[in-house]
């Protein structure tokens, strides 16, 4: 891994950007994203081993085109390495993180400390989700947890940081500096109520939002519409969830097995008619991305590719969000954060 | 009782007047409690509300009843206990994540919501639940606490 040492040379991974004023963290997706640059998050899959060299070869082919990892917290259930572990070998070399919390398995005492060691390890985004049941997983003898729920977790970061106490009311002496996100799923019921309840996390501390998976463009449209009435886009940043489908089946699989996921026939469909359903899922996924952006009140996307991160970077450079980016950055008097120059691809 | 559940959030305005009513007398009987004394009551009380309202809302009795924000659907019936709202595995017949069987807990909250006056109060947040009062009174606890500087609102 020689690309990796040389990034090492060149990155000071002790070393965060220095503090703005009005910011809650000193990270890079909060500043691209308060500059009104279209964001971009990737989420990373966790390895089934000890090797950090399995993080680190996909952090990568990620970091190329993104602004921050997505380290996940045992999403669907899944034992794989912990997105603190992943979280400490990214930050150790500079990368910027979003540190997924789920609810479902350790409570309060555990996720409280945590955060604290998120922050000292210089994590600076950190994603608040519920988690999904442990039936959907490999694991499912275990016993949920759900001390919190997303909202109180929301409220509870929020609360260390910028209260500098713990739920408890007992003194942080050094609080920590993170930027709040938040799940939402417009794609599930009740459909009336999630724009209100996307409300909820803001009102309780989401400062970013990480939309599920984005197949049913009406619907997303329908659900941000509300958003905008609602007066949502201004009060935090929405990132939407996109990603490839491998094929017709995979995309019945994930329907059937993961839980909140939502693709319509039609999109079945299409895959199940082109030659190359692969090819044909990765220009679904460009082309959803292409639409999303013109939507007032989107601010990014956040890629999934699930076991398929090498597609990641194809597909965000083929979609032109980053030539639509770097035109703007160059005529940007803000502090020039262009991804190419690695010392600032980080945190 | 599951069917009778459904039911409840259906007449979740009727039962939100009822409750209010029930509040009035609980706070009410705030000096004759105190007389008698709360710890005294509190087994009577406890197992009289797990009849009344395990039979109505599938009641866990967690002792910090908030029915009246989540249109009278009991939040602890969601397998993942969330007081917040649902999460995002709701699936596209309204059926809960972890248990397909049963319809989510917070689909019935948002229906029963809009048939209440007060159910706007959907959107306050909740803190995380308070775990030593699991088989406590709640109606107790609003008895004493109802309207008392200094302490939290308590719901029943
Ligand atoms: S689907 Fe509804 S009842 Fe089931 S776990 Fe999610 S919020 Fe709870």
């Amino acid at each position: 891994m020689v690309e990796r040492r040389d990034l090492d040379l060149l990155h000071d991974p002790g070393a965060p950007l220095p503090s703005l004023p009005g910011h809650s963290s000193r990270g890079r997706l909060e500043r691209v994203l308060r500059d009104g640059k279209f964001a971009v998050t990737a989420e990373l899959n966790p390895p089934d081993s000890a090797d950090p060299e399995e993080v680190y070869e996909r952090a990568l082919v990620l970091s190329e085109v993104c602004d921050a990892i997505n380290a996940t917290d045992a999403s669907g259930a899944n034992t794989h390495m912990s997105s603190v572990g992943i979280s400490s070998l990214l930050t150790r070399a500079g990368y910027a993180v979003v540190m997924q919390i789920s609810c479902r398995d350790r409570n309060r005492i555990a996720i409280q400390g945590d955060v604290l060691g998120a922050a000292a390890m210089g994590v600076a985004n950190i994603l608040c989700l519920t988690g999904d049941g442990v039936q959907a997983g490999d694991q499912p003898a275990a016993k949920p947890v759900f001390d919190l729920d997303s909202i109180s977790l929301l409220e509870t970061i929020r609360t260390m940081r910028d209260e500098s106490r713990f739920l408890s009311g007992r003194k942080i002496t050094r609080p920590p500096q993170v930027f709040l996100g938040a799940a939402a799923n417009p794609f599930a019921p009740p459909y009336e109520y999630r724009a209100l309840h996307m409300g909820k996390k803001i009102s309780a501390g989401a400062q970013f939002i990480q939309t599920q998976y984005c197949f049913d463009l009406p619907l997303f449209e329908r659900f941000m519409d509300r958003v905008r009435a609602l007066g949502l886009h201004e009060k935090c940043f929405i990132l939407a969830g996109v990603g490839p489908l491998a094929s017709a089946r995979a995309a019945r699989w994930m329907r059937s097995n993961v839980p909140g996921i939502h693709i319509p026939d039609a999109v079945i469909g299409r895959l199940e008619g082109a030659n190359n359903q692969k090819a044909e899922g990765k220009r679904l996924c460009i082309e959803l991305i292409q639409q999303i952006r013109e939507i007032k009140g989107v601010a990014g996307v956040h890629v999934m590719a699930y076991r398929q991160e090498e597609l990641v970077s194809e597909i965000i450079t083929q979609s032109g969000i980053m030539e639509a980016r770097q035109a703007r950055e160059r005529t940007s008097a803000a502090p020039r954060l262009s991804r190419y120059r690695p010392s600032e691809t980080n945190r | 009782m599951y069917a009778l559940r459904q039911w409840s959030v259906r007449h979740a305005r009727g039962l939100e007047r009822l409750y209010a009513g029930l509040e009035r007398v609980l706070v009410g009987l705030r000096p004759l409690f105190a007389r008698i004394g709360y710890e005294r009551l509190e087994p009577p009380v406890a197992a009289m509300e797990r009849g009344a309202k395990g039979l109505l809302f599938d009641c866990r009795m967690c002792g910090q009843c908030i029915l009246s924000d989540t249109g009278m659907s009991c939040p602890m019936n969601c397998p993942k206990s969330l007081r917040n709202g649902p999460c995002g595995g709701v699936r596209p017949n309204g059926h809960c994540e972890v248990k397909p069987e049963m319809r989510c807990v917070w689909v019935a909250a948002w229906e029963g919501a809009q048939r209440m006056n007060g159910g706007t109060t959907i959107l306050d947040l909740q803190p995380p639940v308070d775990h030593r009062l699991w088989g406590r009174s709640s109606w107790l606890r609003v008895a004493r606490e109802k309207g008392v500087p200094g302490r939290p609102p308590a719901h029943g």
